[in-house]
């Protein structure tokens, strides 16, 4: 199904909608458990890795995004509102190994609703600061082509002048 | 000062005057007409899609025709193509992982 990914500048958002053809309860584990999160969380060839994930408000995921080179890439979730099968929001901030945050992180506010069978997931990503989000982009950037991503370095090193 | 290239593409009116200026180099009166604005206010739109380099000026007589940078435009769409193409990954790796653990509660 089409997915829909809206980045507005203006509100520094990004929003993305999809929908999936599976009740409400099977995409909310699949969003929430970290052994099912772990296996379509990182783009592959990437894997996630969770170090410790502990599913309520208060609690966080620390997780590493694992190149094909065991190149870790580690970053924490803070859960900081859960309402059960509908929303939940954490503030994500890349990490060293040791979980030491690096600031400015980013909200994400996750809603779920199902209709007729199908459930509908919308998240929405605030970011303090563009540079931050094209970081991401990169670090999640699938390293298999490199050359893309090293021409994606340049093009972010041209827009950031 | 550069300004930043998504903050331009922000704003609708100069999402507008893009998608007019990807048809053919038009001049700021001409662009005026189509948005039932003021020269000024179009002007002032241009000048932040210049500064981004979004569009460029040719001079055509006494006439400025302004039109898209080509390439610049291509640079924006492949950095969100990056992005975009991480979360169809990740969702179409969901989708698997979904269809797995249905079957998995359906032999139960």
């Amino acid at each position: 199904m089409q997915m829909d990914l809206i980045v507005d500048k203006q509100t520094k958002t990004v929003s993305i909608t999809k929908e999936f053809e599976y009740n409400l309860s099977l995409v909310w584990d699949a969003f929430t458990k970290p052994e099912l999160l772990d296996q379509w969380w990182a783009p592959k060839p990437w894997t996630s890795r969770t170090k410790v994930m502990d599913f309520k408000v208060g609690g966080r995921r620390f997780y590493a995004m694992v190149s094909p080179e065991g190149n870790e890439r580690w970053a924490v979730q803070k859960y900081t509102s859960i309402t059960p099968k509908t929303n939940f929001k954490f503030f994500n901030a890349f990490a060293d190994k040791d979980e030491n945050p690096e600031l400015p992180g980013s909200d994400w506010d996750l809603n779920f609703s199902e209709q007729d069978g199908t459930t509908r997931v919308s998240i929405s990503i605030y970011n303090e600061s563009l540079e931050r989000l094209e970081r991401m982009i990169e670090l999640g950037f699938v390293e298999g082509a490199k050359a893309q991503l090293k021409n994606l370095e340049e093009l972010l090193a041209k827009l950031l002048q | 000062m550069r300004r930043d290239v998504f903050q331009a593409i922000a704003d609708p009116t100069r999402r507008g005057i893009i998608a007019l200026l990807a048809l053919q180099a038009m001049t700021p009166n001409a662009l005026a007409e189509h948005f039932h604005t003021t020269r000024q206010a179009v002007s002032k739109h241009l000048r932040i899609l210049t500064e981004c380099e979004l569009v460029k000026q040719e001079h055509q007589g006494r006439e400025i025709y302004y039109q898209l940078e080509i390439e610049k435009m291509k640079e924006i769409d492949k950095w969100l193509e990056q992005y975009r193409k991480i979360w169809e990954t990740r969702f179409t790796q969901l989708d698997d992982v979904l269809a797995t653990i249905k079957k998995q509660k359906d032999e139960k």
